[in-house]
């Protein structure tokens, strides 16, 4: 019982604020969503709503469909010939298959893969392409500060300040990852959308992006994907199973880690029995 | 002696034995240095051939700004031979440089179209015909521009002979471009497909990153394709002899007929006397042939290390 103590102060957020009720706003509507590549099923049957200003983290082990969601919602499947989605998605409200300009529907999600992708382009224009293509013509000044803002808000500013002309792909593994969310960041998303961005990062820097993930989170909704169980039990709201294509349960992530799931499996990955 | 015996023999207790594995690695690795040394024996013992033979022309009798300076090529000519190269050099100066402008802008973009925005069976359609082109023979394209272009020519033109820099320009530049097409592919092909996702997963459009990432990205390889092909227009010769209309000139508009390099040691060689002062001089084309690629190749290779630095 004293474990359990302990373990509901850690839940709560360390930036004070109470979590999106469940009357809040819905960022992402979700209905009947399946996935397939040719023949195969790679997720099926998800309805779930991701509500306004939360963090939403999805566990689950590899092969569960993770990535696919990700890529179902800002429209990846168009790169991919083979990938077919069928159900609703609703972005704000609006069907994303109804989006004529997909391009401006991903200007509105910020995506970090798994892999830091330093494009091959100095530190300050890897920020600043997705501004410069968005065809706002921002003014040399404008654009040096929203750099600044982007840098500084992915807690990389104070170690590139002064090399802001060098290669994005010389910085290291965690700081390229931290660049990438600068980058995503740098077209103010209404979402932002990660994908195990820690797998290629240092524990340090992985706890830093975490304190900049719950800070930002003030400011836009976000769909954390994550092989690690703790790090959902850190950050996450609600927290979302997905096992074998298939979304196993839905809860408070608070409930889910104390012990309160619907489904036996839920409990047996949060445990560590398999995975 | 004794001494060295017993190591031998404690590695041997130790379990470090020479066994058949450790003499065929040390094998192989000395047949592959032998392979990839013989590339540059190769390259050596060509020039050094076509030195010897070009040798003397080029210590004793030549006279360097005859040579390059001299539009005049008479090395038959009984009472005053002269061989200047100028129009030589013109004249594959013009055909290659008339056949870049048709070949780069034309096969740079059918290689993005093919790399970033065709699909399935179109791009592979696509690629299989492309191939073909490049297959096909020099004499073949010679005679399309002897047969089919020449006629055209001077049908559309108004032009008393077909057979010249425009013919010519366009049957090397369709020759290169399957060449340009296909290398520039690769390059593109190369570029990860990480960086065509996280462009677009920042909304960049198909286009804009193509333009802003992929390219940039691929310079050096498309660079490299695009060289390539000149190396392809300088070096051509047989469809050269055949569509150039073979005649000493210097071009002023791309309806004069010209001769070009190549196609004068082709056309001539086979007709002189071993070791006579005209086939040592078309040799020393040769060697002047050489030296150009090399020097392609050289401001190649440095424009693709400086980029790399940058």
């Amino acid at each position: 019982m004293v474990n359990f103590a302990l373990q509901a102060k850690e839940d709560q957020h360390p930036d004070g604020s109470a979590a999106p009720g469940s009357d809040a706003p819905v960022q992402l509507a979700v209905n009947k969503l399946e996935i397939r590549y040719g023949g195969m099923v790679a997720l099926s049957g998800v309805s779930l709503d991701i509500r306004q200003n939360e963090i939403f983290g999805i566990i689950g082990p590899a092969n569960s469909g993770k990535t696919s969601f990700l890529n179902a919602i800002n429209r990846m499947d168009m790169m991919r010939s083979n990938m077919t989605v069928t159900g609703d998605i609703h972005f704000n409200g609006v069907d994303i298959r109804q989006w004529r300009n997909v391009y401006a529907l991903r200007r509105q999600i910020g995506v970090v893969f798994p892999l830091p992708v330093g494009l091959p382009m100095t530190i300050y224009d890897n920020v600043a392409l997705a501004p410069r293509l968005s065809g706002k013509n921002l003014s040399r000044q404008a654009l040096d500060d929203l750099v600044e803002r982007c840098l500084r808000r992915a807690a990389l500013w104070d170690e590139v300040k002064d090399r802001l002309n060098s290669l994005g792909s010389l910085l290291s593994g965690g700081q390229q990852q931290r660049l990438t969310i600068a980058r995503a960041l740098s077209q103010e998303p209404k979402m932002l959308m990660l994908d195990e961005f820690s797998i290629a990062v240092d524990p340090v820097t992985t706890m830093r992006i975490e304190d900049v993930l719950k800070e930002l989170r003030q400011e836009m909704t976000i769909i954390l994907v994550t092989n690690l169980v703790q790090q959902a039990q850190r950050l996450a709201h609600r927290t979302a199973f997905f096992l074998n294509g298939e979304c196993v349960e839905i809860g408070e992530t608070e409930a889910l880690f104390s012990g309160q799931v619907k489904d036996s499996r839920t409990q047996d990955y949060i445990e560590g029995k398999f995975g | 002696m004794s001494g060295q015996h017993t190591d031998a023999a404690l590695a041997e207790n130790a379990g470090d034995s020479l066994d058949a594995n450790w003499y065929i690695d040390k094998l192989f690795q000395g047949v592959m240095f032998v392979c990839g040394i013989s590339a540059v024996l190769f390259v050596l013992g060509i020039f050094a051939f076509v030195f010897a033979e070009g040798a003397e022309f080029v210590i004793k009798t030549i006279n360097w700004s005859q040579f390059l300076l001299s539009p005049r090529w008479a090395p038959t000519s009984d009472y005053n031979p002269t061989y200047g190269i100028l129009a030589l050099i013109a004249g594959t100066a013009s055909i290659t440089v008339l056949a870049m402008a048709v070949a780069v802008p034309f096969s740079l973009g059918a290689a993005i179209f093919i790399a970033e925005f065709a699909k399935g069976r179109t791009r592979e359609v696509l690629k299989i015909l492309i191939e073909l082109l490049a297959a096909i023979p020099s004499v073949v394209w010679g005679f399309i521009g002897l047969a089919i272009m020449n006629p055209w020519i001077i049908e559309t033109f108004d032009v008393p002979i077909g057979l010249n820099v425009l013919n010519c320009g366009l049957i090397l530049g369709l020759m290169a471009a399957p060449i340009i097409t296909s290398i520039a592919e690769d390059a593109l092909k190369a570029v990860p497909d990480t960086y065509r996702e996280a462009s677009e997963a920042l909304g960049a459009s198909r286009w804009q990153t193509t333009a802003r990432v992929v390219l940039p990205a691929a310079k050096n390889g498309l660079l490299a394709a695009v060289l390539l092909g000149v190396g392809r227009g300088f070096g051509e010769t047989m469809a050269v002899l055949m569509a150039s209309g073979h005649s000493i000139n210097l071009p002023s508009s791309v309806f004069d007929s010209v001769r070009a390099l190549t196609a004068t040691i082709a056309a001539e060689l086979g007709e002189t006397a071993v070791g006579s002062e005209h086939y040592q001089a078309l040799f020393t084309i040769g060697i002047f042939l050489f030296t150009i690629t090399f020097i392609i190749n050289m401001t190649a290779d440095w424009i693709i290390r400086g980029s790399k630095k940058g």
